[in-house]
């Protein structure tokens, strides 16, 4: 299964923000790679934009510290599994996610601008 | 001719100045155009009203026509269309009802349907036609009201116009013949006055300046609209009569005789007088 995280500038540590991350990363059967996020610099609606992206490559899991409720219902409707980050760096939410350490994500906010 | 009465800034007296020359004018169309908070009707008080349910156009996909090319995602510039797992999905909130993805679908799978976003009410006041835009709670856009409303203007129209300089602002005044600008002799005032200004000249609009609220002549805004060229056509008085007037409920030019006067001066001044 293909797992994705948003990334921050450095490309190492996981990016607070999901729909405006600069880059994902992409994880799928040991293969990493980075990809910059189209949708970074929307004027609006970067959530559904970002969602689409992901679900446009294939992702069957997410991990992301935060998720718009917009993200979340494109995401949801893909049938994408959305687990709540618990680390700074990637590499240690991957290994965190693979021996079922992280929790589901729960909470979902409302966007910061374009829509409520 | 329709006189659009523009701000910037909130509680500068775009709706005092807007009823009041309803009210002087007599027969006249009172449209307000501030739809997220309509407050007109408050003092012209309408009667018999009708009322009309506004709607905007919101794309439906026809899942047997599509056959996913995504063209309708990729043309919508505001991100309100995703297609996911064989299907595209729209965000309400996010549409802004541009008919684009009709028009790019080859296929013809994208039908538009009606959905509600507010209504408008008509009814009079003596010799006013009173027309206002209510928006529905919780809608994002009040365009389409605003749109409606101001193509309900006939002979001599008040539009009443929100407050601000952004989209719904610029929606309510691009049809008129002339802007009102009232302004707030404040320093806050003159800041967002500047705003509205740059606005009506970006559309290239006949404007002119009412001082609202004025205790002394302010001085940075006395030679902004000196500098800028904008005629000072009336000042109202920072006037405690005034204000009862308007917390009671009642319209000024109906009240006292020297608001009635000024008003009437006013819409002479603008060319809108009968």
């Amino acid at each position: 299964m293909k797992i994705a995280l948003p990334l921050d500038e450095d490309r190492l540590s996981v990016c607070p923000v999901l729909a405006r991350a600069p880059y994902f990363l992409f994880c799928s059967e040991g293969k990493e790679n980075i990809e910059e996020n189209s949708a970074a610099q929307a004027q609006g609606g970067a959530g559904i934009q970002a969602a689409q992206f992901l679900v446009d490559r294939g992702v069957g899991a997410l991990i992301t510290p935060r998720c718009g409720e917009n993200s979340a219902q494109v995401l949801k409707a893909a049938g994408i599994e959305i687990y709540k980050s618990a680390n700074k760096a990637a590499a240690d939410d991957l290994t965190a996610y693979r021996e079922g350490k992280l929790e589901a994500l729960s909470h979902f906010h409302g966007g910061f601008q374009g829509t409520r | 001719m329709k006189i659009a009465c523009l701000s910037g800034k909130g509680g500068a007296g775009k709706t005092f100045a807007a009823v009041n020359l309803a009210a002087a004018a007599g027969k006249c169309r009172y449209i307000d155009c501030d739809v997220e908070e309509p407050n007109g009707r408050l003092f012209l008080k309408p009667e018999g009203l009708e009322t009309l349910t506004v709607s905007a156009l919101l794309p439906d996909f026809d899942a047997s026509l599509c056959t996913g090319c995504k063209k309708c995602v990729d043309f919508c510039r505001f991100h309100a269309l995703v297609y996911v797992k064989g299907r595209p999905m729209v965000f309400p909130e996010v549409c802004h009802s541009c008919g684009g993805c009709a028009l790019v679908c080859p296929a013809g799978a994208v039908i538009e349907k009606p959905r509600a976003v507010g209504v408008l009410e008509q009814g009079r006041h003596g010799d006013v036609t009173v027309i206002t835009g209510i928006l529905n709670p919780g809608e994002a856009s009040g365009a389409p009201i605003i749109r409606e409303a101001v193509s309900r203007a006939q002979g001599l129209s008040i539009l009443d116009c929100p407050p601000g300089s952004a989209c719904s602002v610029m929606e309510s005044a691009m049809e008129a013949d002339y802007c009102l600008l009232v302004a707030e002799p404040t320093a806050f005032g003159l800041h967002n006055f500047k705003m509205v200004c740059e606005l009506a000249g970006l559309l290239g609009k006949k404007c002119g300046v009412l001082i609202n609220k004025q205790d002394a002549p302010y001085e940075p805004l006395e030679s902004f609209c000196r500098d800028a060229g904008l005629p000072v056509l009336e000042r109202i008085p920072f006037d405690r009569e005034a204000a009862e007037c308007i917390a009671a409920g009642e319209i000024a030019a109906e009240k006292l005789p020297r608001y009635r006067e000024l008003f009437i001066r006013l819409l002479e001044k603008i060319g809108g007088g009968a």
